[in-house]
C-alpha cells in the first residue's frame, strides 16, 4: 500500500479513552487526492481515529505517518503546521467571536497578513454566506452555516489533508447536499479528504474507498462501489 | 465643603482606588477565563510587584533620583520581572495540576500565595518599607476638590495599560487566540495554536498588570508591606466577580465600581473608613444573590 502517493498511513493504532480501549489495532491508508470514508455505528471509534491522527488523543501503540513523517507523538499544533487539518465533530466554532475572527484564528500559523486576506477572500468565494455576515457573532449562524464556517476556518491553513468529522450531522437534506458538493469541489482542487460519516449512503457516493469500523476495529475495507452494493454491509453497519 | 464637593472629591478618590482594583482584577479574570483557575496568589504578585519596583527604584535613584522617569523605569522592570515570575509559577505549580480535580489546583494557588507572602516577610523582617518619592504635593485645586498630579498620573497610566490590553485582545492574533482558548481549548489546538504558550502569555500579562498596580500603590500610599497582597487579592476577586468573571471589560468596570463604592461608603454618617471592606464584600454577596454572572458576565452553559 505504501508508496510516494500515500499521504496518511495508520499502522496498528491502539488508543485508550481513560480506561476504555477505544481503538484496537487500526490500520488504514489514504492516498493523495482521494476521498476516503470511515463508517460505523455510534461509539465504534470513528472520532477517536481522527483525534488520534490530529494529536488530540495519544496512541499507546502503533504509528501515524503523514507524508512520510512519523507524527505519532507530535503535538496538535505541530501537526496543523504540516498541513493536516481536523474539523471536529460538532463544528466547535468559537461562539462569542465574529465570523471574521474565527477565520483569522484558522490562519493562526500564518504570519503574513496580506496572505491571510487573500485566503479569506478565497474562503468567501466558496462560502458567500460567510462574507455577508463576517462581522456577526458566530453563535448566530444556523447549523449549516456553522458547518461552513468550521470548514472555511480549516481551509484558511491551505490543508493537504482534511479530516472531516460528521459534516452532515443535524443538517437538513438540502444542506447535506450543499456540504457534499463543497467537499467534492475541495477534493477537485487538490485536498485529500478523510471523511467520517453516519450518513453512509452519501459518504459512499463521494468516496473512492471506505473502511467500516466496529468496536475499535476495522472489519471491512474496500472500494466504495463494492461497499455500496453489498446489501449485508449496508444493513449491518450503515443504518437507514 | 458643599455636598457636591464631597461627591466630586470622593469620586476622584474612588476612581484612583478603583483603577488599582481594576488592574489586579484583570489578571484574575484573564487567568480564570482561560484555565478556570481562581489564582489566589494573584494579589501576592501585586505585593511582590511593589517590592520589586521598590528595589529597582532604589537602584536607579542614584542615577535618576526618584522622579517619574525613575518610577516609570522601575515599573516597567517590575512588570517584566513579575510577569516572568507569573509564568514560572504557572509552569511549576499549576501546569502539572491542570488535569487534577479543581479543588487541588485551588489549594495549590493558596500555597503559592503563602510562599510569596511569607517569602517577602522573611526578606523584609515583616517591616513596612517606605516607598519614598519626590513627586511633591502639587495638583489641580478646584476650590474644595483637590486632585494631586500623582493621582492624575496614576489614573492615566492605569487607563493606558487597560487600553493597550483591550487593543491587544481585540486586534492581535495572539489576543484573539487568548479569547478563543477561553471558549474551546481543543478547537484552538486544531487551529495550530500552541495553547500552553498562550496560557503562559496570559499569566505574563496578568502578573505584569498586577505588578504595575503594586508599584503604583507604593507611589500612592508611600509604603509597602508583605501583607498588602491579601486584601487587594480579595478585593480584585470581588471586582472580577462583580464585573462578571472571565470578562475583561467586566474586570475594569467591577474595579471602578468597587473603588467608588468604598470611597463613598466612608462618607456615610457614623460609618468610618474601617467599614469599607463591609461595603465591598456586602456588594459581592448581594450581587451573587441577584445576578451571579456579574454585570457583564454571560450565563455560562456547562458543557458535558
Amino acid at each position: 500500500m505504501s508508496g510516494a502517493q500515500t499521504v496518511l498511513q495508520l499502522e496498528n493504532i491502539e488508543t485508550f479513552y481513560g480506561r476504555i480501549h477505544a481503538l484496537r489495532g487500526v490500520s488504514l491508508a489514504v492516498q493523495q487526492g482521494e476521498i476516503v470514508t470511515l463508517l460505523g455505528a455510534n461509539g465504534a471509534g470513528k472520532s477517536t481515529i481522527l483525534r488520534t491522527i490530529s494529536g488530540l488523543n495519544r496512541a499507546t501503540k502503533g504509528t501515524v505517518v503523514f507524508q512520510g513523517k512519523d507524527i505519532t507523538s507530535c503535538k496538535p499544533h505541530e501537526i496543523v503546521e504540516m498541513g493536516l487539518i481536523h474539523v471536529p465533530e460538532g463544528r466547535r466554532i468559537f461562539k462569542g467571536m465574529t465570523i471574521k475572527e474565527n477565520l483569522e484564528l484558522g490562519s493562526f500559523t500564518l504570519k503574513d497578513d496580506g496572505e491571510r486576506q487573500k485566503r479569506m477572500e478565497q474562503v468567501f468565494s466558496i462560502f458567500p454566506v460567510l462574507e455577508e455576515r463576517q462581522s456577526r457573532d458566530a453563535a448566530l449562524l444556523s447549523g449549516g452555516e456553522q458547518q461552513m464556517l468550521a470548514m472555511g476556518r480549516a481551509l484558511m491553513t491551505r490543508p493537504r489533508l482534511l479530516l472531516l468529522d460528521e459534516p452532515s450531522m443535524g443538517l437538513a437534506p438540502f444542506l447535506v447536499k450543499e456540504i457534499m458538493r463543497i467537499i467534492i469541489r475541495l477534493n477537485k482542487e487538490g485536498v485529500t479528504i478523510l471523511l467520517v460519516e453516519q450518513n453512509a449512503r452519501v459518504a459512499l457516493q463521494l468516496a473512492s474507498h471506505g473502511y467500516v469500523l466496529e468496536t475499535g476495529k476495522i472489519v471491512i475495507k474496500g472500494d466504495a462501489a463494492t461497499l455500496r452494493e453489498d446489501d449485508s454491509i449496508v444493513k449491518a453497519y450503515l443504518g437507514d | 465643603m458643599s455636598n457636591l464637593d464631597i461627591i466630586l472629591q470622593q469620586l476622584a478618590n474612588g476612581i484612583i482606588l478603583g483603577s488599582f482594583y481594576a488592574l489586579v482584577a484583570l489578571g484574575y479574570t484573564m487567568v480564570y477565563g482561560i484555565i478556570k483557575l481562581l489564582n489566589f496568589a494573584h494579589g501576592d504578585l501585586y505585593m511582590v510587584g511593589g517590592f520589586v519596583g521598590f528595589v529597582f527604584l532604589s537602584a536607579l535613584s542614584g542615577l535618576l533620583g526618584t522622579s517619574w522617569a525613575a518610577i516609570t523605569f522601575s515599573m516597567v522592570l517590575s512588570m517584566l520581572a513579575v510577569g516572568l515570575l507569573g509564568v514560572i509559577i504557572q509552569r511549576v505549580a499549576y501546569q502539572p495540576m491542570l488535569n487534577a480535580p479543581r479543588l487541588s489546583i485551588l489549594i495549590t494557588a493558596l500555597a503559592v500565595s503563602m510562599i510569596l507572602a511569607n517569602g517577602v516577610m522573611a526578606v523584609t523582617d515583616g517591616e513596612y518599607m517606605a516607598f519614598t518619592t519626590d513627586l511633591g504635593y502639587d495638583g489641580l485645586d478646584f476650590g474644595n476638590v483637590f486632585i494631586s498630579y500623582t493621582q492624575l498620573v496614576l489614573v492615566v497610566s492605569a487607563s493606558v495599560l487597560m487600553i493597550v490590553l483591550t487593543l491587544f485582545v481585540h486586534k492581535t492574533l495572539y489576543g484573539k487566540a487568548m479569547r478563543a482558548i477561553a471558549i474551546d481549548q481543543d478547537a484552538c489546538r486544531l487551529m495550530g495554536i500552541n495553547v500552553n504558550r498562550v496560557i503562559a502569555l496570559t499569566f505574563f500579562i496578568g502578573s505584569s498588570l498586577a505588578a504595575a498596580a503594586g508599584v503604583m500603590a507604593g507611589v500612592y500610599y508611600g509604603s509597602l508591606h508583605f501583607s498588602m497582597g491579601f486584601v487587594i487579592g480579595l478585593k480584585a476577586f470581588t471586582a472580577a466577580v462583580i464585573g462578571g468573571i472571565g470578562s475583561i471589560p467586566g474586570a475594569m468596570l467591577g474595579g471602578l465600581v468597587l473603588g467608588i463604592l468604598e470611597a463613598f461608603g466612608t462618607q456615610i454618617p457614623f460609618v468610618g473608613s474601617e467599614w469599607r471592606d463591609v461595603f465591598s464584600f456586602g456588594l459581592l454577596i448581594l450581587l451573587l444573590i441577584v445576578k451571579p454572572t456579574g454585570m457583564l458576565g454571560k450565563t455560562e452553559i456547562e458543557r458535558m
